[in-house]
């Protein structure tokens, strides 16, 4: 009986599944490739994290905890405090945010829900070119031009809010006097660069909502405000907030434009018209005089920026995840 | 009686008073958010343009001695610049598109469901967040270092670069696999092409105008970037066209270093490096959008 099936009807000589066994080489050496570019990836980011440890292990263990989180950086007697650093990169991407939310929104619902397609192609253009200004065009332009030009503005801002309580603190004067250079400066640029990444996610989650709940919005009578606040919004929110975090991201990073307007003054203050530093310019603008330990701290810093974008990022997509899981379930 | 009373009036002319202006006013500011967008870009295109022609001429692109910060306008160039940022950016794009498409392949085509893939995928979403200084301080500390100063070059920033360019273009490239439609591959399996083969012959070529126009965002994106080249290419004033040996130098390095001199010869040169720096990432982003309009098959 059992001789009698040797020749299976169902497998004949030529099925899928004797053909994979009998790959040719190029086949599976392709195959082998592509996995290693997928794998190169996986190289890099741990690459990143061990190398970036190594050479600052000798800052975590001669500065220790309390070294690290101190504000004090002095390399000529080798302190190496972070906190005055971290304090100013989260400062000025959060000033970014503030200014780059609203506007990028509006421009993304402008895109999707207000203006015809063949007016939109353009306006995706404009922020295309917006995006690829390199970074340090916008520092250039930054410090030759809006810092002069702003240094008036914050000076009368200043003297205007001189002695109401709150904010005196954020744009009064400290020890009597502001500077175009400052927190805020880099907040407007970081603004400026992070605008079309922000508009540009956004528009892709607003692009997504279902035209039936748009259309059920219009039928009810709604407004298209109406209609953005009740059917655009809840639909796109959480991937909203992941696009800011994206953004948020991209402002911690951004390096060279920040290095040349923040102002290089290492301090924590609550004033934001003065001088202050963040973590990637002050490795862009120390690195090359450094060595030894100080180099080491440069290094560490580096790892610490990228350690907290890496959580911003993560963050940014458990977002989505978790409002898909309970799309899916509703 | 009281119900009746309670029930909201609808008026289905039109929405009057109120409700209407509220959409007038939302609409307005979405209007303003945009304008908002264009003067930053406007005012730097402006002052780009404006005070970088007068910076650039045959000479100042060509001429490979970078003169002194002191030095006026009219002495010397930024060739040694232009070429740097040209071969650094160039060899950079050499080994992320190739390594890029093929990691996209192996999501989308060899991964599929399996938990691997998936991870990669992710992964390469994170790396795009990863802020382009720490790309430079891997590279510095991976690739210099080992070798003192010899390791300072061309190279080691186009390594810095591609790094930064891989991701993008996965990311990219993988949009464009997904809109390859699936009778195209399952019709070349019908006809008893291997896997590779469909690949290589079926799906890139359906998707080749994607995959060249998100390569060459990628390419303008890096083509600007300062950080991954200052701890790098090292710093020298003359032209090195080996990309090999020895320290160089490129456009956005030249314009940071000018940028916080206090003279006006070095102020000049660097708005003209900036003028010439735009211009090549706008080329490349035309390029872009023209190879859409022009050859895209399959879209949303």
């Amino acid at each position: 009986m059992s001789t009698a099936i040797k020749a299976d009807p169902a497998k004949p000589a030529g099925s899928a599944r004797s053909l994979s066994t009998r790959r040719p080489l190029g086949d599976r050496g392709f195959q082998l490739l592509a996995l290693l570019a997928g794998i190169l990836v996986l190289a890099i980011l741990i690459g990143i994290a061990v190398s970036t440890a190594q050479q600052g292990s000798s800052w975590f263990s001669t500065a220790g905890f309390s070294g690290i989180f101190s504000t004090v950086w002095n390399p000529g007697s080798n302190q190496f405090g972070a906190m005055a650093f971290v304090y100013g990169t989260v400062l000025s991407s959060l000033i970014a945010i503030i200014i780059a939310v609203p506007v990028s929104l509006g421009v993304a619902l402008l895109l999707t829900e207000v203006v015809p397609r063949r007016l939109a192609a353009p306006i995706v253009t404009i922020i295309d070119l917006l995006a690829v200004v390199p970074s340090v065009v916008w520092g250039l332009w930054g410090i030759l031009v809006l810092e002069p030009w702003l240094q008036p503005i914050y000076a009368s801002i200043a003297s205007g809010v001189n002695g109401i309580p709150v904010l005196d603190n954020l744009f009064g004067e400290s020890n009597g006097s502001v500077s175009g250079a400052s927190f805020f400066t880099a907040g407007i640029i970081l603004a400026i660069m992070i605008t079309p990444i922000i508009t540009s996610l956004s528009r892709e989650v607003i692009a997504t909502v279902p035209a039936i709940d748009k259309e059920g919005a219009y039928a009810l009578g709604a407004t298209r405000w109406e209609m953005i606040r009740g059917a655009v919004w809840p639909h796109s929110k959480s991937g909203v907030v992941s696009a800011i975090l994206v953004g948020l991201g991209r402002a911690m990073g951004e390096t060279i434009a920040a290095a040349l307007v923040i102002g290089s003054s290492v301090q924590v203050t609550s004033h934001l018209f003065v001088p202050g530093y963040s973590i990637p310019a002050v490795i862009a603008n120390q690195f090359g005089e450094s060595s030894g330990e100080f180099r080491s701290a440069l290094i560490g810093l580096g790892l610490v920026l990228f350690v907290i974008t890496i959580i911003v990022n993560l963050v940014a997509r458990a977002v989505v995840a978790r409002s898909d899981r309970r799309s899916r379930g509703a | 009686m009281a119900a009746v009373s309670n029930q909201p009036t609808f008026d289905l002319r039109e929405p009057g008073g109120w409700r209407r202006n509220k959409n007038l006013i939302a609409t307005g500011l979405m209007y303003l958010a945009f304008v908002v967008i264009l003067i930053p870009l406007c005012f730097v295109l402006y002052e780009v343009i404006a005070k970088g022609a007068k910076a650039i001429s045959w000479q100042f692109l060509s001429n490979g001695t970078i003169p002194p910060n002191v030095m006026p306008l009219g002495q010397g160039g930024m060739g040694a610049a232009v070429v740097g940022t040209l071969e650094i950016t160039a060899f950079a794009a050499l080994m992320a598109i190739p390594l890029g498409i093929l990691g996209a392949v192996y999501i989308y085509e060899y991964g599929g469901r399996n938990w691997f893939a998936k991870v990669i995928s992710f992964m390469a979403d994170v790396m795009v967040g990863v802020p382009s200084i720490v790309m430079g301080l891997f590279i510095f500390t991976v690739w210099v270092i080992p070798q003192g100063l010899n390791g300072l070059s061309g190279f080691a920033g186009s390594l810095a670069l591609a790094c930064l360019m891989l991701p993008l273009i996965i990311r990219s490239t993988f949009e464009m696999l997904r809109l390859v439609p699936n009778h195209l591959r399952e019709a070349s399996y019908a006809l008893g092409a291997t896997k590779s083969r469909v690949v290589l012959t079926v799906v890139l070529p359906a998707a080749v105008s994607g995959i060249v126009s998100g390569s060459l965002l990628a390419v303008a994106r890096a083509a600007g970037e300062t950080a991954p080249l200052l701890f790098t290419i090292g710093a020298v004033e003359s032209l090195n066209s080996n990309l090999f040996s020895g320290a160089t130098t490129s456009l956005p390095s030249q314009i940071f270093s000018n940028a916080l001199s206090p003279y006006v010869g070095a102020e000049e040169r660097a708005w003209g490096a900036a003028l010439t720096l735009i211009a090549i990432a706008f080329i490349l982003l035309f390029t872009a959008r023209i190879v859409t309009a022009r050859f895209t098959r399959y879209t949303r």
